[in-house]
C-alpha cells in the first residue's frame, strides 16, 4: 500500500518536473497501464479493508451513524455517497490544474454542493419517504469528511480514471460499514431486515406470535437508540484490528 | 424564558455529538489533548453562533417560499429553497476564512496548535448541521436562531472537552491492543451518549 503511494508521488514529481502537456484523462504513465491494472484494482479494494475510510482513516463518521437504524436508508445513503464521490472526484480531477490552491476548498465545496442538490432533488422526486427519513443527512453529505478528504488527498493529484476508481472504492468502504451497522441495528432492534419480519411475527401475546417470538424472544430496544451505533462501530474496529495487527495504534 | 429553554435544550437534550453525531471527524481527531480540544471547541462556538443567524436571515428573506415578497408582490410565488445548501456552505466557508485570519493575527500560538483543523471547521458537519436544523425548526425570530447556534456550539464544546479529558487519563489504563486509540474512543463516546440520554425525559 505504502509502496503504491510512493510510486504515485514519484510519478507526480516526474510529471511536474517535465512540465508535460496536460492529458485530459490520463497521465502518460497511466495511459500505458490497462484500465483495470493491478494498481487500479488496488484503488478499489484497499478502502474496503486495510484503508477503510471509517475505521482506519477516521473520515465521514458524522453522517454515517444517525441513519443506520434501518437497512433501507443506509443503502440509499451509500448509493448517494457513491454517486457524489465518484462524480466529485472526477470533476475536481479534471479541474485540478486550473484551480488556484488558495480557494480550492471553496471550489470543492461548490462542486460537491451542486452534486448533492442533484441527489436531493432526485430523491424528493422518486423516493419521497426515504428522503423524509434521511432529512438533513443528505445535505450533510456536502460536509462529509470522506469527500473533502479524498478530493484533497487524491483527486487534486491524480488523473480522472484513477480518481473515479478511488471515489468508488472509498464510498464503497464507507457504505460497507454503514450497511454492517444498519444490519445489526435493524435485526436486533426491531427484528426485521429491509422491513421483512425475518425473526417471525410478534403479536400481542406469546400464543399468537410466530418464529422466535413464540419462544419468548424480545427485541432489544437499546439498538434503536443512537449510542449503539457508536458501540457497534467500536466493535467492528476491534474485530478488524485483531485480524490485522498492522493497524493497531501505539497509544 | 422560551429562549433559556431553547438554550438548555440545544446543549444537553439535542447535543450535536451525542444525539446527532455531527462533527464526529474533528471530535475524534483533535481530542487527544485538552488544550487543542478547548481551542477547537471555542472556534466552533464562535463560528456556529455567527453562521446560524446569518443563514437564518438569508433563508427567510431570500430563499424561502415567497420570501422575496418584500422586493415586489409579483415575487410571491418564487421559491429558491433548493439553493439553500449552496448558500449555507458559501456563508460558512467565508466565515471560517475570516475566523482563521483573525486567529492567525491575534493568537499565533493557538493557530499553530490548531494547524490543519481550522480550515476543516468549514467541513465540520455540526456547523452545516446547525444551519440545516435551523431551517427545519423554523424559528419565529432571529434571536431564536442566535440562541440555538450558541447552544449547539456550547454542547459541542462540552462534548469534546469531556472526551479529551477522558482520553488523557486513558493513557494510563490497560486497554486491549486492537481497541487502543480509535476503538475505545468510539465505545466511550457511545457510553457517554447513553448518559446524555437521561436528559431526554426532561420537559422544557
Amino acid at each position: 500500500m505504502s509502496n503504491n503511494k510512493e510510486e504515485i508521488t514519484k510519478q507526480e514529481e516526474k510529471s511536474s518536473n517535465k512540465k508535460q502537456e496536460m492529458f485530459l484523462f490520463l497521465t502518460e504513465k497511466e495511459e500505458k497501464e490497462g484500465l483495470l491494472s493491478k494498481n487500479n484494482r488496488k484503488l478499489l479494494s484497499d478502502p474496503l479493508d486495510d484503508n477503510n475510510p471509517i475505521t482506519v482513516q477516521v473520515l465521514g463518521i458524522c453522517s454515517a451513524l444517525a441513519i443506520t437504524v434501518q437497512l433501507k436508508p443506509a443503502i440509499v445513503m451509500s448509493l448517494a455517497v457513491v454517486f457524489v464521490m465518484a462524480a466529485g472526484n472526477m470533476i475536481v480531477s479534471l479541474l485540478r490544474k486550473t484551480i488556484p490552491s488558495r480557494i480550492r476548498i471553496i471550489v470543492q465545496l461548490v462542486v460537491v454542493a451542486s452534486l448533492v442538490i442533484l441527489v436531493d432533488q432526485f430523491l424528493k422526486a422518486f423516493a419521497y419517504d426515504v428522503s423524509k427519513q434521511l432529512s438533513i443527512f443528505i445535505g450533510l453529505i456536502i460536509t462529509n469528511c470522506i469527500i473533502m478528504g479524498r478530493l484533497e488527498a487524491f483527486a487534486l493529484g491524480n488523473g480522472v480514471w484513477k480518481s473515479f476508481l478511488d471515489g468508488v472504492g472509498n464510498a464503497a468502504g464507507y457504505g460497507l460499514i454503514l450497511i454492517i451497522v444498519a444490519f445489526f441495528r435493524e435485526l436486533l432492534g426491531s427484528g426485521t431486515l429491509l422491513g421483512f419480519e425475518v425473526l417471525g411475527h410478534q403479536a400481542a401475546s406469546i400464543e399468537d406470535s410466530t418464529g422466535l417470538y413464540a419462544l419468548g424472544y424480545e427485541d432489544n430496544g437499546l439498538f434503536l437508540l443512537s449510542p449503539m451505533a457508536l458501540i457497534i462501530v467500536g466493535l467492528v474496529i476491534w474485530y478488524q484490528r485483531s485480524r490485522n495487527k498492522k493497524l493497531v495504534e501505539e497509544n | 424564558m422560551e429562549l433559556v429553554n431553547l438554550f438548555v435544550k440545544s446543549i444537553f437534550i439535542e447535543n450535536m455529538i451525542f444525539a446527532y453525531f455531527l462533527g464526529m471527524c474533528s471530535y475524534l481527531a483533535v481530542s487527544k489533548t485538552v488544550k487543542t480540544a478547548v481551542g477547537l471547541g471555542a472556534a466552533v462556538i464562535f463560528v456556529l453562533s455567527i453562521t446560524v443567524p446569518i443563514n437564518y436571515l438569508i433563508y427567510n428573506y431570500l430563499l424561502k417560499d415567497g420570501a422575496l415578497t418584500w422586493l415586489s408582490p409579483e415575487m410571491a410565488d418564487v421559491n429558491l429553497g433548493f439553493l439553500s445548501y449552496i448558500m449555507f456552505i458559501a456563508v460558512i466557508a467565508s466565515m471560517v476564512q475570516l475566523v482563521e485570519m483573525i486567529i492567525e493575527k491575534f493568537a499565533p500560538a493557538l493557530y499553530g496548535s490548531l494547524g490543519i483543523f481550522l480550515p476543516l471547521i468549514a467541513v465540520n458537519c455540526s456547523i452545516l448541521g446547525g444551519s440545516l436544523f435551523m431551517q427545519q425548526k423554523d424559528f419565529s425570530g432571529i434571536e431564536g436562531s442566535l440562541v440555538y447556534g450558541l447552544g449547539s456550539g456550547v454542547g459541542w464544546f462540552l462534548a469534546i472537552l469531556a472526551i479529551a479529558a477522558i482520553r488523557e487519563k486513558m493513557a494510563y489504563s490497560n486497554v486491549p491492543a486492537p481497541l487502543k486509540g480509535l476503538g475505545i474512543t468510539f465505545i466511550i463516546t457511545g457510553l457517554m451518549a447513553i448518559g446524555f440520554m437521561s436528559f431526554m425525559g426532561i420537559e422544557l
